[in-house]
């Protein structure tokens, strides 16, 4: 039955749409958090997606699914600060390499897709209603 | 008698099947929107729909001599047969050709072809039953 196909398959895709908020929601968190310039800070990290079939018999129509979580390798940023008790030598202190306008992008396009996904359950739905109601009345 | 309302629904019941299918396949473009190096697809529904239907115009079929050969009109079969990848409109640098709005333009049109064909379903229910009813 391919209409039911059509819910995993949007369920897939907002499980991996959370995931990518989950990322963001974390750089954003994380974007102010100093480390000191030669220690391991936290890294930017970016979720990559790949298509996976929900249903074996059912190839043409893939899902999502989170492939992997890619740290940003991008050099911290420097931040001159000779107060800071993390600041180094010459008074800088590392911040995470988090660009906030790329994650608020991020942000919208992902929470764009969630929605978009939600619409095409909708539709799945009332469409499955409708067959279900078929020389009904 | 039987055979006959079923010649009279083959024609809804294929193509609200194949309908079924294109959602899932649109549904699917929507989903991976996102996925680096996903390529959208469609069904050619015309072709898919004279395959189904066995017209002179459909695919080739291959003949059967015994029960444990493949069909090659199975819907696996089929269906690869008229699968094509969309063209892409705005290329993008992830190899990514699902554009979203075609996608969703695609899906709602789908949606609408598919609650017409439950109509016209309906309504070939409705004519049957008026012809059996005794008095009216």
């Amino acid at each position: 039955m391919s209409l039911t196909n059509v819910f995993q398959i949007a369920a897939s895709a907002l499980s991996a749409q959370s995931m990518r908020l989950n990322a963001v929601a974390s750089n954003l968190a994380n974007a102010d958090s100093a480390h000191a310039s030669t220690g391991e800070g936290y890294k930017a990290k970016q979720v990559v997606f790949q298509a996976v079939a929900v249903n074996k018999s059912a190839p043409w129509a893939p899902g999502v699914r989170m492939k992997e979580v890619v740290e940003d390798t991008s050099p911290a940023r420097l931040v001159y600060d000779p107060k800071h008790p993390l600041a180094n030598g010459q008074g800088y202190v590392a911040y995470p390499n988090v660009d906030p306008v790329e994650e608020m992008v991020n942000m919208i396009s992902a929470s764009r897709s969630y929605q978009t996904n939600v619409e095409v359950m909708s539709t799945a739905k009332s469409l499955l209603q409708r067959t279900l109601a078929i020389a009904q009345s | 008698m039987l055979s006959k309302i079923d010649n009279e629904l083959a024609f809804v019941q294929s193509a609200l099947d194949l309908r079924a299918r294109r959602q899932e396949i649109l549904a699917a473009n929507i989903a991976n929107a996102d996925t680096p190096n996903y390529k959208a697809r469609d069904l050619d529904f015309a072709a898919a729909l004279k395959g189904a239907m066995g017209s002179a115009n459909g695919p080739l079929k291959l003949s059967q001599t015994s029960s444990r050969h493949l069909s090659s009109m199975d819907l696996a079969g089929g269906m690869a047969a008229t699968l094509k990848y969309r063209s892409v409109v705005q290329p993008s640098i992830d190899g990514n050709t699902v554009d979203p709005d075609v996608e969703r333009a695609h899906f709602a049109d789908n949606a609408l072809h598919y609650q017409f064909l439950l109509d016209r379903a309906g309504g070939a229910f409705k004519t049957m039953s008026m012809a059996l009813a005794p008095n009216q």
